[in-house]
């Protein structure tokens, strides 16, 4: 797979940023400089402001206030280069697709309201399907999928849009342990081709390669890389207790 | 053979009938699939029924039903977005204040005209009977609009049935895209009414839209389907109208429900037989599938 071409642009930039809903914060203080390959994991607990980060990321929810740019521009402007994997996305049981359908939807920011498909947008879905291990089920309803297949499917979608930007939001959830290892690899082989990913997970494992860790808890306890973000005493005061050594 | 077919060949009125209500069949197929993908029903029934007072006060004017049902939808629609915003409350609060609002208000015209109130069951379950070229010629405007509409709208609206999120993340509005699709709906509702009534329009367009929901592995085959269902139910609904002597609309979106009810116990049947076909394979052949589960 190709590498992400270079550019003069920070991955991602922010400066202040607050983040929150309408004029309320939920997180203030962000600052973030990431440069190509590098990934960022934000851990907390439900409610710690992950997902709103992440939104605010991908430009679904504005800043309250402070500077925020991806390859820069302003979050949202640049749905080609920047794919985020939403938390917990929505496969209604009635929803008539098939997995290959799915999967093709990661290439409408390509395509647009009326660009026909190409053979090498249907060559990036089935090389898609491929790298997460849904080719055998193409042609399946997404509705009679397990959870953990309708993740994997979610996910080719995201890796079909071939973007420079990941945003994803706990995307080894519903995963079985090789389903865990399977994002861990993908992830990995997206870095190396340059791509800066942002992750926001609860599990303290998949910092473990991580450029950085930013510990959530309505405001950023930490952050840094992962020996010294996930120090006991940051731990402590997230979650109320520390990692067994 | 003149039982089932011969009575749309030798009555011309009838024939107008099932020409009018086929167009409303595939119209709703491809507006009640999104209704029904995206969980809009309560919106579209608040819809329907909100262009009562629209259609009843046209009618005391002399106009046509159409135009008033159009200026009660853009009400209804503005007023639902308003009462969402500024007041905040939930979606659902607002469509239903709406919804009883103007259902009410439609009552209180046609109650207050002597002329109007036979007209009021025609307006609630439609008027068929009545159905003439220049409607048929409206509903084909429609028909076309509508069509044009889901080719040109097809990727976002998709979007818009997986996550809101997605749409605006794959580079289009949702807000943009979930009005166009309102847009959809209350005209599907309003060239529907008079063949259908506006109490019974949500019948075609959720029953047979769920009938192909049973059966579709692609948005298309489910609006295929949704059009083959509410078009053999607007057959049958409609038979069953001239033979018996039954009200057309109420015949119509009965035969849709039934026809649902029956495929949804033969989806059911057959995946049943399916899994018990799966299981009996798996217990001859335990390792066929090569997979490890831990």
């Amino acid at each position: 797979m190709a590498s992400v071409t270079a550019t003069s642009h920070s991955p991602i930039s922010a400066d202040h940023l607050c983040v929150g809903y309408g004029k309320r914060p939920v997180i203030e203080g962000v600052t973030l400089d990431m440069q190509p390959g590098e990934l960022l994991v934000l851990i907390g607990t439900n409610g710690s402001g992950k997902s709103t980060l992440l939104k605010t990321l991908a430009g679904l929810i504005k800043p309250v206030h402070g500077d925020l740019h991806l390859l820069g521009e302003h979050a949202g402007q640049l749905p080609k280069r920047v794919a985020y994997l939403p938390q917990h996305p929505v496969s209604s049981h009635t929803l008539p697709l098939c997995v290959r359908d799915m999967v093709a939807m990661g290439r409408y920011a390509h395509l647009g309201l009326m660009k026909q498909t190409s053979a090498h947008d249907r060559e990036i879905v089935e090389e898609s399907m491929t790298r997460v291990g849904i080719e055998a089920e193409a042609d399946q309803p997404i509705r009679d999928l397990s959870g953990g297949q309708q993740q994997r499917t979610h996910l080719a979608q995201v890796l079909a849009r071939q973007a420079e930007v990941l945003l994803l939001d706990e995307p080894t959830a519903g995963l079985d342990i090789n389903g865990r290892k399977l994002v861990a690899d993908l992830v990995s082989a997206e870095r190396a081709r340059g791509v800066t990913v942002v992750m926001a997970t609860h599990e303290l494992n998949d910092a473990e390669h991580a450029t950085s860790v930013m510990l959530l808890a309505q405001r950023v306890v930490s952050v840094g890389p992962p020996e010294v973000a996930l120090r006991d005493e940051f731990l402590r005061e997230c979650f109320g207790f520390t990692q067994p050594h | 053979m003149n039982f089932l077919f011969g009575v749309f060949v030798d009555d011309q009125q009838l024939r107008l009938e099932l020409i009018a209500g086929l167009l409303v069949a595939v119209t709703c197929a491809i507006t009640g699939t999104f209704v029904v993908l995206r969980g809009l029903s309560f919106i579209g029934d608040a819809l329907a029924h909100g262009v009562l007072p629209g259609i009843a006060a046209a009618m005391l004017l002399g106009v046509s039903g159409m135009l008033g049902a159009v200026v009660s939808a853009v009400i209804m629609m503005s007023g639902v977005g308003i009462v969402n915003r500024r007041l905040r409350l939930s979606g659902d609060t607002a469509i239903g204040l709406l919804f009883v609002g103007m259902l009410s208000l439609g009552v209180l015209i046609t109650s207050r005209s002597v002329s109007l109130v036979g007209d009021l069951e025609e307006i609630l379950f439609g008027d068929i009977a009545h159905v003439e070229w220049s409607t048929i010629s409206v509903q084909l405007i429609a028909l076309i609009c509508i069509a044009l509409i889901f080719t040109i709208c097809r990727r976002p609206f998709l979007l818009l049935s997986v996550d809101e999120g997605l749409v605006n993340t794959s580079g289009f509005s949702a807000k943009l895209f979930h009005n166009v699709m309102m847009a959809m709906v209350a005209t599907t509702v309003i060239v529907s009414f008079q063949t259908v009534g506006t109490l019974l329009v949500m019948g075609m367009l959720i029953a047979p839209a769920a009938t192909g929901a049973l059966f579709a592995r692609r948005i298309s085959s489910m609006i295929m389907i949704a059009a083959l269902s509410g078009s053999i139910s607007v057959y049958i609904g409609l038979l069953a109208s001239y033979h018996y002597d039954l009200a057309a609309g109420a015949s119509i979106v009965l035969t849709a429900v039934i026809l649902f009810a029956l495929s949804a116990i033969f989806a059911e049947t057959r995946k049943s037989i399916s899994r018990r076909h799966d299981d009996d394979h798996d217990h001859e052949h335990p390792h066929a599938h090569g997979h490890v589960h831990i």
